[in-house]
């Protein structure tokens, strides 16, 4: 093959890219191209979605199965002049064309593991620019960016870091929680398999902020290829020297407890315990890990650093709308006709999300709810469609933004049911510290079992809304604290489904 | 398909020793043992407590609290069935009912013949292209009736 060029075609190595069978396509491509695993560009109704170098850019083709090869190839697959499945150029998709990809700029674009991919795409700016302004100045800098914790509290980050670089200790921590739980989130395993160093130099920046000297991400179970990914790009890191005495960062992997993605439950699961909820205070800022003085904070907020401090704080500030500044990846899933990561300037309303951007169901049903933030997130009715993305447009309407995961449910949907799942959920994964998340859960389980059964249905929905109520302002943390959200919402909004059982023991 | 050792002492003390060196060691010793064992066994309990200076309770307390650990050893393959929300909007409730029918076993169960443990999880990170499985950590999306006995008929 010497001196014949080779076409290079990428091919996503994500695991939702794998779960649908992007192994098998570039298995059958590898005898004819020089396949380069990415990450994904997020587009899963067109994953596998592979990318063909030709002299004028990338043209996309996808979803392409591994049967397709073969007539693909006859057809000119090599000089991306195959009409069928070709996409064209990936950024004029609309789906990428309207977004702002900022933190997820490099996802399914690099090699995740290459350095040189990553430099050759902006990588590592951002920590020369933190290196030349200092703690003091990256602080600030992230100040002025307006940057909020993309966990789901939203608490301005710069104010942690703050905060943990003025207080003592003869150790600091940085912890990035990537226990991303909640169903209908995957930000966080595109990136930890799409673009790792990204979250390693947003770690090395926070280190250089406020003194830590070892860092740690906490990484859960479920996420196998993320995990395996980014525990490659931690020594490649090392080999290369951005990490190293100074500071370095190892990886953890829980052990499948939803709970862990409290940030003071995870501290106590990394010091080798039960995932259980701390009281607060003290704050993890003063004493966290081990208790040192600890950042602890959310993966993407983490990723997302890097950008702001590179293209400076005023860039990313301009972007948004209130107090939620900069962008936000927003994960559609479930029942959506075109799921996938879409990374836009907060304010956009739910119903461009659902509808324009996202198509509708997948069932091509009417949509009947919209479960927005996980588990813990309200259910939101086509009513509340003109919402903007926003902490606090969102917690108006007794939601939240959570992590930034939509999960579109069509009209068969029994929203009674769902309303019992959440308060399943929450007895499966309580911690069991405090009593209205521990034993709420279950009589809220119980509870929403006779409503469904028809008996004493008035009294028990008074009872059931009585118990959200204590869990709501009686719980040590959020799972107990949030879990009201959906129950409420499903019976403020959908009270029809929760008189089914009444109806049928009446007949 | 995973080969996991069957019980040896010397071989846990090998493994609690490997990984008691590092901060917050409990969790690191308890995957280790599990990746060599396939479960954490009950024997290995007071061999952790004695490494790290912690009571029998306190560690039972630990292996306990997190689902990921197992007491017995899986079957020859261990299937991870999403049973969120977002899988749940794509039919996850008729897909789980599937494959308990088709092998035959409950959540938390091996087959009889010791074939495949099934495994109930909350999100698998796979939620655009649901319901989704892992199997044997290879991951499975858009599951369909079709698709899942043809999974399960590779695996008999």
């Amino acid at each position: 093959m010497t001196g014949i060029a080779v076409t290079r075609i990428f091919v996503p190595g994500d695991a939702a890219a794998l779960a649908v069978g992007a192994d098998d396509v570039a298995a059958a491509l590898a005898p004819h191209a020089d396949v380069v695993r990415t990450g994904s560009r997020g587009l899963f109704w067109l994953e596998p979605m592979i990318e063909v170098e030709t002299p004028e850019g990338r043209i996309a083709y996808g979803p392409v199965e591994a049967t397709d090869i073969p007539a693909l190839l006859a057809d000119g697959l090599l000089t991306a002049t195959a009409p069928h499945l070709r996409l064209g150029i990936p950024e004029q998709i609309p789906f990428l064309a309207r977004q702002t990809r900022l933190t997820f700029s490099r996802c399914g674009i690099v090699d995740p593991l290459s350095l040189d991919d990553y430099r050759a795409h902006g990588g590592l700016g951002g920590l020369d620019r933190a290196r030349s302004l200092g703690p003091a100045g990256i602080i600030a800098a992230v100040m002025a960016s307006g940057l909020r914790g993309r966990g789901g509290a939203g608490f301005p980050t710069a104010v942690k870091w703050k905060t943990t670089a003025e207080a003592d200790g003869e150790r600091k921590y940085i912890v990035c929680n990537a226990d991303e739980g909640d169903s209908g989130t995957y930000a966080d395993r595109m990136l930890l398999e799409g673009d790792p160093f990204g979250l390693i130099e947003g770690m090395v920046i926070a280190a250089l902020a406020i003194g830590a000297t070892k860092g740690y991400v906490y990484t859960r179970s479920e996420y196998p290829h993320a995990i395996a990914a980014f525990d490659k790009a931690l020594a490649i890191a090392r080999d290369a020297g951005i990490l190293g005495p100074a500071f370095d960062i190892e990886q953890r992997v829980g052990a499948g407890a939803y709970v862990c993605g409290e940030e003071t439950a995870l501290l106590e699961s990394l010091e080798g315990r039960r995932g259980q909820v701390r009281a607060k205070p003290p704050l993890p800022a003063h004493k966290g890990l081990f208790g040192m003085p600890t950042v602890i904070n959310n993966m993407i907020t983490l990723a997302t650093v890097p950008v702001i401090l590179r293209d400076g704080a005023e860039a990313y500030q301009a972007i948004g709308m209130g107090r939620s500044r900069g962008t936000m990846p927003i994960q559609l899933a479930g029942n959506i006709r075109y799921g996938g990561l879409f990374e836009a300037g907060f304010g956009v309303t739910l119903g461009e999300l659902v509808n324009d951007i996202g198509g509708g169901t997948l069932s091509g049903r009417p949509v009947r709810a919209v479960q927005v933030g996980g588990p813990l997130g309200a259910y939101f009715p086509p009513s509340l469609f003109d919402t903007p993305f926003d902490y606090e447009a969102f917690a108006a309407k007794d939601g939240l933004i959570g992590h930034g995961g939509v999960v579109v449910f069509d009209d068969t949907v029994d929203m009674a049911r769902q309303a019992r799942f959440a308060m399943e959920f929450c007895s499966a994964e309580s911690c069991g510290k405090c009593t209205p998340c521990r034993i709420g859960s279950v009589r809220g389980m119980e509870t929403v079992d006779k409503i469904l059964a028809g008996r004493n249905v008035d009294a028990n929905l008074e009872l059931l809304r009585d118990l959200c109520h204590t869990m709501k302002f009686g719980s040590l943390c959020a799972l107990g604290g949030f879990i009201p959200y959906p129950v409420l919402s499903a019976m403020n909004f959908f009270p029809e489904d929760f008189r089914q059982g009444q109806r049928l023991a009446a007949e | 398909m995973a080969a996991y050792e069957p019980w040896n002492k010397d071989r846990a003390n090998a493994v609690i020793a490997a990984n008691r060196g590092v901060e917050g060691a409990a969790l690191p010793i308890l995957h280790a043992l599990q990746a060599a064992f396939g479960c954490v066994p009950p024997e290995a309990e007071p061999m952790v407590a004695a490494a790290l200076n912690l009571s029998r309770a306190e560690v039972h307390g630990i292996v306990s609290f997190y689902h990921e650990f197992r007491r017995t050893p899986p079957g020859r393959h261990t299937l991870h069935v999403c049973r969120a929300e977002a899988c749940q909007s794509v039919g996850a409730d008729a897909t789980g009912a599937h494959i308990r029918e088709v092998l035959g076993c409950d959540w938390h169960e091996t087959t009889p013949n010791g074939g495949v443990s099934l495994e109930p999880v909350f999100c698998l990170g796979l939620c655009a292209t649901g319901p989704a499985a892992l199997i044997d950590g290879r991951p499975i999306g858009r599951l369909n009736p079709e698709k899942i006995d043809r999974m399960l008929g590779a695996l008999a």
